[in-house]
């Protein structure tokens, strides 16, 4: 059913040209045609202050992946991901099973957790400096108390990454855990009865047969969620390490700043976004068909 | 064994169980809540108790009012968080006096391009904002407005997620409410202001909480378009702050962290449920 409509015609045009025109001028001007710009951007040899640019056709992308720190900001960055969201996701599941399971304070625990998901990752991360500054550092003087080795984990190739993960862990997890609680409550309460009826009464049972089947497309979910974030780490890498040392957590979108705003190479610059914004589209659709399907099987 | 005795033994079970669950979640809340902790407990003590080891919670001696005092007067941190109300305020602002007609118009309005622009709509969910940030740069150079509050606020204005997610709630009123407002003689846009948008009420405050979290946590945009330190929002000044701080002055450098943390976390201490639903709503785009 349709509204009917006194006002036809042209008149219906220009209600809705008064009403979506902003939007639609806005989403032309700094969203559509600007994404058009960046893949004109990146088959030029542009370079924010010059007065002129040529064609290079596709010398930019020839050169980003001939170039060592481009690759090794790509490696990086999936190893990144690959760090981040299996850990997220998993102590996200457990935790918000435990939670269920334990009955009080609910609403205690899942705020702890949700806290460093709200607070200002760029003020957290000058903390988690603090926290693990080699000598000072609590980080490392508990592990000296426990006799066991320290590092300089911001300062060393072979654990900067890493330790930017668990920073990234600990930031995402309350959301994973957020989405799960959800995903758990979810769960018709019948599906348990009925489990218990067929003899799987034991909490081990219920989960195997009941809570974790159930939990499959949230858990989908929480995992491309959890990727696209993961992707798009900048802030802490920013402040904590600019990529190194020895560009060892160059990740992508670091690459992308330094190169189009402190190099000011913005043709090259463009060419890094366009590899950024392919991951990342693939991984939003992937997102938009899970959800797709949450829809039609509930 | 009697009847008893087994129903005592399942009892005496399910509460180890319990004590077991309620021990691994304090545990992992207080290595979550670590790095706030120790946030505090650094901006709190003096230079000589933050060198030399020790874990204690609080300080010998007191020290809280030099390094919040050192924190305000070094940098304008007070004026970082006015940055951030402004600038988030406005956006926020924007985006609702953008969207909501829009969003009316795509969901009860039947016109030529609707599909269209719906399509554009959707397209823009797709692209993160990071990737317009060359053009943006361009755009805003060409304008004139670099290192201006407009800089900060203009790539935001239109959300394809706030019209996404107001047509949903508005495709829910019934479509006789419509007429009913249209016969008692309220026009299109007052249709929206006063009947839409009251009735979408969930929708518009997980919506701002949303839009007001992303926008006061952003740092890579305003990193870009800021030089001057009388416009940087909070993420920004704290990065200034620390560049500044290069040894490790950590009191003042902690009392900052908390000042920059803390208006979120005290809004969201009193609105969690809203806060997060509106979170969650967010990642749904």
């Amino acid at each position: 059913m349709t509204v009917p409509r006194p006002p036809r015609g042209t008149r219906e045009l220009l209600s809705a040209g008064i009403l979506a025109g902003p939007a639609l001028l806005l989403l032309l001007a700094t969203m559509l045609l600007p994404v058009l710009a960046v893949f004109v951007i990146a088959v030029t040899d542009w370079q924010f202050g010059a007065g002129h640019l040529s064609f290079v056709g596709l010398d930019n992308f020839v050169a980003l992946f001939g170039d060592a720190v481009f690759r090794a900001s790509i490696t990086n960055t999936v190893l990144y991901v690959c760090l981040v969201v299996p850990a997220t996701v998993g102590l996200g599941l457990a935790l918000a099973l435990l939670i269920e399971s334990c009955g009080r304070l609910r609403a205690f625990y899942r705020a702890v957790h949700f806290l460093p998901y709200m607070a200002t990752l760029a003020a957290m991360a000058v903390v988690w400096e603090a926290l693990l500054h080699p000598t000072i550092g609590v980080v490392n003087r508990t592990l000296q108390g426990l006799g066991w080795p320290v590092a300089n984990w911001l300062r060393d190739e072979s654990t900067v990454l890493p330790t930017l993960a668990v920073i990234g862990i600990w930031q995402g997890l309350g959301f994973a855990l957020v989405l799960f609680l959800a995903g758990l409550k979810a769960v018709p309460r019948d599906l348990y009865d009925a489990a218990e009826v067929d003899g799987a009464d034991g909490t081990l049972d219920r989960l195997t047969v009941v809570t974790l089947p159930m939990l499959g497309p949230v858990t989908m979910f929480v995992v491309i969620v959890t990727a696209l974030r993961a992707f798009e780490v900048f802030d802490t890498v920013r402040i904590l390490t600019e990529g190194g040392p020895a560009h060892a957590s160059e990740v992508l979108l670091h690459t992308l700043y330094v190169e189009s705003f402190e190099y000011l190479r913005t043709g090259y610059g463009a060419a890094v976004t366009i590899v950024f914004l392919l991951i990342v589209m693939v991984l939003t659709l992937l997102q938009a068909k899970v959800m797709d399907r949450r829809v039609h099987y509930s | 064994m009697t009847a008893g005795g087994r129903a005592g033994g399942r009892t005496a079970l399910a509460l180890a169980r319990r004590g077991l669950c309620h021990a691994l979640l304090l545990a992992s809340s207080c290595l979550v809540g670590l790095p706030f902790v120790w946030m505090l407990s650094l901006s709190a003590k003096p230079p000589e108790e933050i060198f030399d080891a020790g874990f204690a919670l609080f300080p010998d001696r007191w020290y809280l009012l030099e390094n919040y005092g050192k924190a305000l007067t070094e940098h304008p941190l007070l004026l970082f968080l006015a940055n951030g109300v402004i600038v988030c305020g406005a956006i926020l602002v924007l985006q609702i006096l953008v969207c909501a007609p829009a969003a009316y118009a795509l969901a009860k309005l039947r016109f030529h391009g609707r599909d269209l622009m719906f399509a554009f709509v959707l397209i823009g969910l797709l692209i993160p904002q990071q990737v317009l940030a060359i053009p943006l740069f361009a755009l805003a150079h060409r304008l004139g407005i670099l290192d201006t509050y407009a800089a900060l606020v203009f790539p935001f204005i239109v959300s394809p997620f706030g019209i996404f997610l107001f047509r949903q709630f508005f495709k829910t009123v019934p479509d006789d409410l419509i007429h009913a407002a249209r016969l008692d003689g309220l026009s299109e846009m007052a249709i929206v202001w006063r009947l839409m948008v009251p009735l979408a009420w969930p929708a518009v405050v997980a919506f701002s909480i949303f839009s007001v979290v992303s926008h006061w946590n952003d740092l890579f945009w305003p990193l870009i378009v800021i030089r001057s330190e009388e416009l940087m929002p909070p993420p920004l000044g704290v990065v200034a702050f620390n560049d500044e701080e290069a040894g490790s002055d950590y009191g003042p450098l902690m009392a900052a962290a908390t000042v920059i943390v803390s208006p979120l976390i005290v809004a969201f201490l009193f609105a969690q449920r809203w806060f997060v639903d509106g979170l969650s709503m967010g990642a749904m785009k």
